[in-house]
């Protein structure tokens, strides 16, 4: 093997060194699409995390089909991961794909329109065989035997920077005195293709060196198969150099981040984090029962392992036991959290009303999915705003927090912690799919940078008074009375209660009193602005001729169209809103000073009706719902238009 | 050193001030008041103890019991309960259900408390029939009954409380009656036992099923169509003694001690830890002809099946202390800093 010569490294890399000098770029999307068996997601995330050491901001989104091996070679069956990494800023995975890495034919067919135009497409030519072209779809023409190979099509390469590598035999060859079985050296062309990448993208080889050692040498026991993965993942790098088939590298330089130790999280791990960290400063234990899910199964998977922490995990029969459960673990001085997706939250519905009307603390985290039913489980979606809001039998006001970002995640669920325990209130925290999975770097935080959540019990009373379960505070908030304390014992149930001391109550004035009680409890939170603060504008004048308000996951989109039309001259603000129930005290105010109001959401229109209800304003809405993210230029498009 | 002593609680210090609002004549108070004697006796501590209860007449309980009390919702009093315990295994816990709550709508989750034994009294009321909604069949009515909803006779097969629990890998499973001398010593037994303690107790509705235990529960007729099981003696049974239920190869049968020199020692001998006799107890019932005779065999009253086994929350709580003593009681700054950190200079 020619080794690399000489040396010109790029500042604060460790890359290995290449004949041919990089062009640096601001930022570049790369999407690695193969079969579901194929790695495309450990070939994506190693991407990720060797630009976040590197020092790129990075944001990814991960896509895989519903089926866990859907039939090899099938379009169903692809699994792609997209990474965005740039010198700058950065708050979206990206639309169009500078560089696409497919497998196969059905990974090409699957992804090859999200190409830029003039973007380069590396496909994997062994295996455009006959049968994998025909397993992809691809038909035979008439009067002939074999399908179309699209690599044939002359206009690919007037359209894309086309490069036909033989990944599959490279990897075979450089294997083959590995020792490994077939199918264990096919399983490492994901690597082989990786250190490709990274020569083409000038990234360090080591993060991925390191990750290989560790999970195969160190943890699964078996040094031959890291052996293999970093031969294939060197002989890419290789290939690249000596072979001269691509005459082109490109570098992303280290981004202007403020300094200080990060690390990559995905939206799940980050609420998991946040409800373990709001445990903590609560000194509560935290109880999370929950029945597997998708996209939500991941928090119990970062939950379970985290029992030194206190944290006790109930896989539940169902999804309904598993919310009961949760009450229950209130109830009995803990703090009980669910977690589930939107088919799941409908389940749900009934014990979150009880949870209402006990006043009892209950954080539900809803990870968005598409709907309805069962829908697209394995994609986002923004639709259950309404079924957080109003799902549930009677009027049940619940509080509904949604994080923006995957970091976002961590500071999400300790505030929905924090408001379940201090006003006896259920919270929803409404995520989605795609910050759920997607990740971005995280400035790590200090234990010391968070004060205690102070969590007040019912006192004992004097002796001769009794107890009052239901007998408020100045925040209207119930005191929260635990088994095991003496002098307390009270029964608490779904009939309605009696004001003050929460005997059943069939007096018709008493269920108006109790019902205007509950919403007006949900109402008086956004006094407190440590809790519910302000709506801001976040980009942009505090008046003008649009604002671009949104809620939950498409920050990052809405946040890069609002900053490129403002370039452009554009009077456009952005505001976006993280506390849907209740809403921040002056949102009607922020609203009111500008001529029109866009609101993005990936649903068709469940904010934009809440706005128009509650604050009368004309909003336009931009609705889509196939199952992925905004583009930034489909939001580009809507503000345009809506000034002109 | 000196004992400090405790106050001694009567049966009523368990009762509250509520007005018990069952009808008149429901077997639902003499549940009640075993409840409390059975307190009185163990002399539970008012403050530790929960009752839980789903929906359905039987589900109105804990609102008459001076512990702490929670009223859930329709079939789910499971969850409920396993979250408490989870949550402070220490409570003592107490769940109230019916044959609707807790076999119709709540039958999975009544499964899943089972088997994961957590350590729960369970008094599951069964009356045959839906009293709350007004008398419609439940899922222990016997086929043919007629209802509201049934007018041409039910048509589903009944299911069989304590064979399901069994089935559910119950730790402890137990019958009585609403009227049974047995009635306090059976829940006490199932209050004393560490576990999923499942007590199904037969209870007369007298508005929408009046009479459905009554063989059972009448003073002429009960001791010739009830059993006692009392663990390591002999299955004997009826006014004067003198009949019992033997084994004939795999099939039970009743007969008549001294007639075909069939004697005591012939009888099966109970023993509440063999969960295969348990089963085949489980499915001796009566059948009674026009005329009232029965046909079947004597209904089994008492322990059937009670064998400890460790709880679920206990469970859940050793792995917890054994992740604190080998990894260290977890730190926030260590939660944080796991995974693959790294530097922005």
């Amino acid at each position: 093997m020619p080794e690399p010569s000489p040396p010109q490294p790029p500042a604060g890399s460790s890359a290995p060194n290449s004949a041919l000098a990089p062009e640096p770029r601001r930022s570049i999307v790369i999407r690695f699409a193969g079969d579901s068996g194929d790695g495309m997601q450990l070939a994506g995330t190693q991407f990720t995390d060797t630009s976040a050491v590197f020092g790129n901001d990075v944001a990814t989104f991960p896509d895989f089909p519903a089926e866990i091996r859907a039939p090899a070679g099938t379009v169903a069956g692809v699994s792609g991961f997209q990474v965005h990494f740039a010198a700058d800023d950065i708050f979206h995975p990206g639309d169009k794909v500078d560089a696409l890495i497919a497998m196969n034919p059905a990974a090409f067919k699957a992804h090859i329109s999200d190409v830029d135009h003039g973007g380069i497409v590396i496909v994997n030519e062994d295996e455009f065989t006959k049968t994998n072209l025909k397993k992809a779809g691809y038909e035979v023409p008439e009067g002939q035997k074999d399908p179309v190979n699209p690599l044939d099509d002359q206009s690919l390469s007037v359209n894309y920077r086309l490069y036909r590598v033989p990944i599959t035999k490279q990897t075979q060859q450089v294997l083959k005195e590995s020792g490994l079985d077939p199918r264990s050296v096919n399983r490492c062309r994901n690597m082989w293709a990786l250190g490709l990448v990274y020569w083409l993208f000038d990234r360090p080889l080591d993060t991925t060196e390191q990750h290989l050692h560790e999970t195969f040498a160190v943890r699964k026991k078996k040094p031959e198969v890291a052996e293999a993965n970093i031969k294939a993942l060197h002989a890419g790098w290789n290939f690249g150099e000596t072979a001269e088939i691509i005459a082109e590298r490109y570098t992303v330089h280290p981004a202007e981040i403020k300094p200080g130790l990060y690390r990559k999280v995905t939206g799940n791990e980050a609420l998991a984090m946040g409800l373990i960290t709001a445990g903590q400063l609560a000194e509560k234990r935290v109880i999370y029962c929950t029945y597997p899910i998708t996209p939500a199964s991941d928090i119990l998977h970062s939950l379970a392992p985290m029992k030194h922490y206190g944290v006790k995990t109930v896989q539940a029969e169902d999804e309904i036991a598993a919310v009961c459960m949760a009450i229950g673990a209130s109830f009995a001085g803990q703090l009980g959290v669910t977690g589930t997706s939107g088919p799941g939250l409908a389940l749900k519905a009934e014990a979150m009303g009880l949870a209402v009307v006990t006043e009892l603390p209950l954080v539900v985290v809803n990870v968005q999915r598409g709907g309805p039913s069962t829908g697209l489980p394995t994609k986002t979606e923004q639709s259950d705003l309404l079924q957080a809001m109003f799902g549930r039998n009677g009027d049940a006001p619940c509080v509904v927090i949604a994080p923006r970002s995957p970091a976002d995640c961590f500071h999400a669920a300790i505030d929905a912690c924090r408001v379940a325990m201090q006003h006896m209130v259920p919270v929803i925290l409404l995520t989605d799919g795609y910050i759920a999975n997607g990740s971005e770097p995280w400035l790590v935080p200090k234990a010391d940078d968070f004060g205690k959540i102070e969590v007040r019990h019912a006192a004992k009373p004097d002796k001769g008074d009794t107890f009052l379960p239901y007998q408020r505070d100045e925040n209207l908030v119930r005191p929260w009375a635990v088994p095991g304390d003496e002098g307390l014992m009270h029964r608490l149930g779904g009939l309605e209660k009696q004001d003050v001391t929460g005997n059943v109550s069939y007096d018709p004035e008493n269920h108006q009193t109790m019902t205007d009680l509950r919403h007006a409890k949900v109402i008086k939170l956004a006094e407190h602005k440590t809790l519910i603060p302000d709506l801001e504008v976040l980009q942009g004048d505090e008046s003008g001729d649009l604002l671009v308000l949104g809620w939950g996951g498409t920050y990052g989109s809405i946040a890069t169209a609002v900053s490129r039309a403002r370039e452009k001259g554009l009077s456009v603000s952005q505001a976006h809103l993280r506390h849907l129930n209740p809403m921040p005290a002056n949102t009607g105010d922020v609203l009111a000073k500008f001529k029109k109001v866009l609101i993005p959401e990936l649903n068709t229109g469940q904010l934009r009706l809440l706005i128009r209800g509650k604050f009368l304003v004309d909003a336009e809405g931009l609705n889509k719902v196939q199952g992925k993210p905004f583009l930034v230029e489909e939001l580009s498009d809507a503000i345009t238009k809506s000034l002109g | 050193m000196p004992e400090t002593k405790l106050p001694v609680l009567k049966a009523k210090d368990y009762a509250t001030d509520q007005d018990v609002r069952w009808c008149p004549g429901c077997g639902d108070y003499a549940i009640l008041n075993a409840a409390q004697r059975v307190a009185q006796a163990l002399q539970l501590k008012r403050e530790n103890t929960v009752f839980v209860s789903g929906i359905g007449c039987s589900s109105r309980f804990p609102y008459y019991m001076n512990t702490y009390g929670f009223h859930s919702i329709h079939g789910r009093a499971p969850g409920f309960v396993t979250g408490i315990k989870v949550a402070n295994p220490g409570l003592d816990v107490w769940m109230v259900t019916g044959d609707g709550d807790g076999l119709s709508i709540g039958g999975n989750h009544m499964m899943h408390l089972l088997r994961r034994n957590v350590d729960v009294n369970i008094l599951l009321f069964n009356n045959r029939v839906y009293g709350l909604t007004k008398g419609q069949y439940s899922p222990t009515s016997q086929q043919g009954m007629k209802t509201k909803s049934t007018p041409y006779g039910s048509l589903d097969f009944p299911v069989d409380p304590c064979q399901v629990a069994l089935a559910a890998g119950a730790s402890f499973v137990a019958r009585s009656t609403d009227k049974d001398r047995g009635l306090v010593p059976t829940m006490q037994a199932g209050a004393e036992h560490r576990g999923a303690a499942f007590v199904e107790i037969y209870q007369n509705c007298n508005i929408f099923n009046d009479g459905a235990f009554e063989e059972l529960t009448g003073k002429d007729t009960r001791e010739d169509t009830v059993v006692y099981l009392e663990h390591g003696k002999p299955l004997v049974f009826g006014k004067d003694r003198d009949r019992g239920v033997r084994m004939l190869g795999l099939r039970p049968e009743v007969v008549t001690l001294g007639k075909d020199g069939v004697a005591e020692d012939d009888l099966i001998v109970h023993d509440q830890t063999n969960r295969s006799l348990a089963m085949m107890l489980a499915t001796l019932h009566p059948e009674f002809d026009d005329g009232g005779n029965n046909l079947g065999f004597p209904e089994p009253l008492g322990v059937l099946y009670a064998e400890p086994r460790e709880c679920y929350e206990d469970l859940v709580q050793q792995q917890v202390d054994a992740a604190v003593e080998q990894r260290g009681a977890g730190n926030l700054d260590a939660l944080f800093n796991a995974g693959d950190t790294y530097t922005i200079d």
